[in-house]
C-alpha cells in the first residue's frame, strides 16, 4: 500500500526551521551556564582565576572537589540536609495524606468548610514576624523541628493528593470495602495507597526537593551552625565570600584564595548533584504531579 | 455534570413524584457523617491543628501591627496603638522607594515569565517528537530543580567582572569590565530574567498539556481550509490553552508580592540596595535584625492586603473577560 504525502506549503516548512533555529538557541541559553559552572570546577585553579575556562576543562583538576570534600562545614551541612529532606519528607507525606484522603471521601461532611479554610491560606498569610512568634512560643526556635514542622504542608500538594485520590480511585472500591467490613482507616491502608504509589512518589519528590533547596526557614530560625543545612553552608561561601585563609606566606595565600574561588564552583556542581541526577527518572512523575493539581482545585 | 452524591446516607427506594422529601438539619447530617465516618476525621484533626497553629494564628497575631509589641507583654496584652506603625510606615521617606521597587519588580516578572513559557511550549508543540525536542524539554526542565541559593551563586560568578562568561562576553562586544551587580539598574533585570531561566520550561509543561488536549480535528479543518502554521497556532493553539494561560496568571499574580524574598535577599548587596530593597527584605530586616516586631507585621500585613486585593482583582477581571476564573 502506498501512501501520497502531502508536502507542505513552503512557508509552513520555512516557519518549521525557523522554530527548530529558535528552540536551538533557547536550549543554548539554558545550557551553556550550567556547562560553563561544570567546566570551570574541573579545571585547575589557576586557569579559572585567570579567566581562560568557557565550556571545556582548561588543564584538568580535581583541587576544586578535593577542597569541597575536605571542607568540614560542607560535609556537616550535606548531613544535615539529609536529615531534613527524610525526615521532612516523611512527615509531610504523612500530613499531607491524613487531610487529602477524607477530603477525597464524599461521605466525609464539612470537607468544604475545610478545603475553603486550606485555600485561604494560600490567599492571606500570616506574615514572616507572626509566624516567627509561633514558632519561638512552641520552642522550637534553633531546633531540627523548626525545619520540619513550620512548613509542613503544601496546600498545593493536597490539591494535588484530593484531586488524584477523587479521580483514580473509583466509588464502587469504597462501598465494596465497606460491604467487606472495612473501616475508613483499613481502606486507606489497603486499598487507597497501594493504589497511589505514583502520588506519593510526587508528593515525596516535591517535599525531598523543598527541603533539599531551601535556605530561608534555616536563615530565620537558626543560629547554631551545627544544624544548618547545605543551603545556609553554600549561602554563607558562595555569596557572603568567606573562606578562611590561615597563610601567612604570600604566594601560598594566593594558592589558598584562587582555590577558594575555583571551589566555590565545585560546591555548585556538588549540592546540585542528587537533584539533578534522581531528575531524569522522576521528570515524568513529577509533570503528572504538575498536571493532576493543574486539572481542577 | 452530575451533582454531587452524598453517599453518607443510605441508599433509599425510589420515592414516587409529589411525595414530600423529608429534610434533615444539617445538624443531624453532621451526627450521621459523624457516627459512621469517625476515623476520617480522626485523620484531620493533626493536620488541621497545624493550619490553625502555623496558619491561622500567626494570622490573629497580626493585631501586633495595632500595637506597641513588647515581648513580655505579649501580643495581647500590648498596649494598642492605633495605626501609629502605619502611619510610621507611611511617613518613612523609605516606604515610597520600596513600594515602587517591590511593583516594578512584581509588575515585570510576571510580565516577562508569562509569555515565554507559552512560546516555549507552543514552539515543542511544532516540531516533531525525536531526540531535539525530548533534549530541549528535558534541559529546559532541569533548572526548576536548581536552589535559588545555587543559582544566585551562578548568577554572581557568571558576572563577575574578573572571570565572569558575562564580562568576558561583554569585553568583546567593546563594553569594558563592570560589575552589573553592583549596578541598581540591572538588578532588576538579573533578578527577573534568572527567575525566567529557571522557570520557563517548567511552566511550559502545564501549556504543552494543554496544548495536547486540543482536539486535532481543529487542525484538521484549519489545515482544509488553507490555514498556514503560524494562522493555525494564532486561531487554534493560542485559544485552546487560553484558559490554562488565565489561571495562570491569575496565580503569577497572585503570588506578585508574596516576590521571593530568597532570591532578592541573595541579589543584594549595599551597592544595588536603591533597586533592590523590596518589602519582604525590609521586613525581614526591620523584625528579625532589628527587632522591631510591631513595624515589621504592619509591613506584613499591608502587603499581604495589597497581594488580596491585587488577586481578587485580577480574578474578578479575568472572569469578566474570559469567563475563567479560580472560582466559579
Amino acid at each position: 500500500m502506498s501512501t501520497t504525502r502531502i508536502r507542505e506549503p513552503f512557508r509552513d516548512r520555512l516557519s518549521l526551521i525557523v522554530i527548530r533555529i529558535m528552540l536551538a538557541v533557547v536550549l543554548a541559553l539554558v545550557l551553556l551556564p550550567l556547562v560553563y559552572i561544570v567546566a570551570s570546577s574541573f579545571s585547575s585553579p589557576a586557569a579559572v582565576n585567570a579567566g581562560r575556562v568557557s565550556f571545556w576543562p582548561v588543564e584538568f583538576s580535581l583541587d576544586a572537589y578535593r577542597a569541597a570534600l575536605s571542607n568540614s562545614e560542607v560535609l556537616r551541612g550535606y548531613y544535615n540536609s539529609l536529615i531534613y529532606a527524610v525526615a521532612g519528607t516523611a512527615i509531610s507525606v504523612s500530613l499531607t495524606v491524613a487531610i487529602a484522603y477524607p477530603l477525597s471521601r464524599k461521605s466525609f461532611y464539612g470537607r468544604n468548610v475545610v478545603m475553603t479554610l486550606l485555600i485561604f491560606t494560600m490567599l492571606f498569610s500570616g506574615g514572616l514576624i507572626p509566624t516567627y512568634m509561633v514558632v519561638h512560643d512552641l520552642g522550637m526556635l534553633n531546633t531540627r523541628w523548626a525545619l520540619l514542622i513550620p512548613g509542613a504542608i503544601g496546600v498545593w500538594q493536597v490539591i494535588i493528593a484530593r484531586t488524584f485520590f477523587a479521580n483514580s480511585i473509583p466509588d464502587e472500591l469504597y462501598e465494596a470495602a465497606a460491604l467487606d467490613g472495612a473501616s475508613d482507616l483499613r481502606v486507606l491502608r489497603s486499598v487507597v495507597l497501594p493504589l497511589s504509589k505514583p502520588l506519593l512518589a510526587v508528593l515525596a519528590l516535591m517535599y525531598t526537593i523543598y527541603q533539599w533547596n531551601t535556605y530561608f526557614d534555616a536563615l530565620v530560625y537558626l543560629k547554631d551552625p551545627d544544624l544548618f543545612p547545605l543551603q545556609i553552608v553554600l549561602r554563607n561561601i558562595l555569596i557572603l565570600n568567606t573562606p578562611r585563609t590561615g597563610a601567612i606566606d604570600l604566594a601560598e595565600s594566593m594558592r589558598q584564595q584562587q582555590l577558594a574561588n575555583v571551589l566555590r564552583y565545585a560546591l555548585i556542581v556538588i549540592s546540585s548533584l542528587p537533584v539533578l541526577i534522581i531528575y531524569p527518572f522522576v521528570a515524568r512523575y513529577f509533570t503528572k504531579g504538575v498536571m493532576v493539581g493543574a486539572v481542577k482545585g | 455534570m452530575f451533582p454531587e452524591v452524598d453517599s453518607g446516607r443510605p441508599v433509599r427506594p425510589a420515592r414516587h413524584p409529589g411525595m414530600p422529601v423529608p429534610r434533615r438539619s444539617r445538624w443531624s447530617q453532621a451526627q450521621r457523617a459523624w457516627r459512621a465516618h469517625w476515623q476520617l476525621y480522626l485523620l484531620v484533626i493533626v493536620p488541621l491543628a497545624y493550619f490553625v497553629i502555623f496558619k491561622y494564628i500567626p494570622m490573629a497575631f497580626n493585631v501586633i501591627a495595632f500595637k506597641d509589641y513588647s515581648p513580655v507583654l505579649g501580643p495581647w496584652d500590648s498596649p494598642w496603638v492605633g495605626l501609629r506603625n502605619f502611619e510610621q510606615l507611611f511617613n518613612n521617606p523609605v516606604f515610597g522607594s520600596l513600594l515602587k521597587n517591590t511593583f516594578i519588580l512584581a509588575f515585570y516578572l510576571v510580565l516577562a515569565s508569562f509569555p515565554i513559557p507559552i512560546l516555549l511550549a507552543i514552539g515543542l508543540n511544532e516540531i516533531s517528537n525525536g531526540w531535539f525536542k525530548r533534549t530541549v524539554q528535558m534541559v529546559t526542565y532541569a533548572p526548576y530543580f536548581i536552589s535559588t541559593v545555587v543559582v544566585v551563586s551562578m548568577t554572581i560568578l557568571l558576572l563577575s567582572p574578573q572571570v565572569g562568561l558575562v564580562s568576558k562576553g561583554l569585553g568583546q562586544v567593546g563594553a569594558g569590565p563592570m560589575n552589573l551587580l553592583a549596578e541598581p539598574d540591572f538588578f532588576r533585570h538579573i533578578y527577573v530574567w534568572t527567575d525566567v531561566w529557571q522557570t520557563a520550561g517548567y511552566s511550559a509543561v502545564i501549556y504543552l498539556a494543554a496544548l495536547a488536549g486540543i482536539d486535532p480535528a481543529l487542525h484538521e479543518a484549519a489545515k482544509i481550509d488553507g490555514a498556514g502554521r503560524l494562522q493555525r497556532i494564532w486561531n487554534v493553539d493560542l485559544p485552546g490553552i487560553m484558559p490554562t494561560a488565565v489561571i495562570m496568571l491569575i496565580l503569577g499574580v497572585g503570588n506578585m508580592m508574596a516576590i521571593g524574598f530568597e532570591k532578592a535577599y541573595l541579589l543584594q548587596n549595599n551597592l544595588n540596595l536603591a533597586q533592590s530593597e523590596i518589602i519582604p527584605t525590609y521586613v525581614y530586616k526591620t523584625g528579625l535584625v532589628n527587632a522591631d516586631f510591631s513595624m515589621a507585621t504592619a509591613v506584613g500585613l499591608f502587603n499581604s492586603v495589597i497581594n488580596l486585593c491585587l488577586l481578587l482583582a485580577v480574578n474578578f477581571a479575568a472572569k469578566r473577560v474570559t469567563g475563567n476564573g479560580l472560582w466559579r
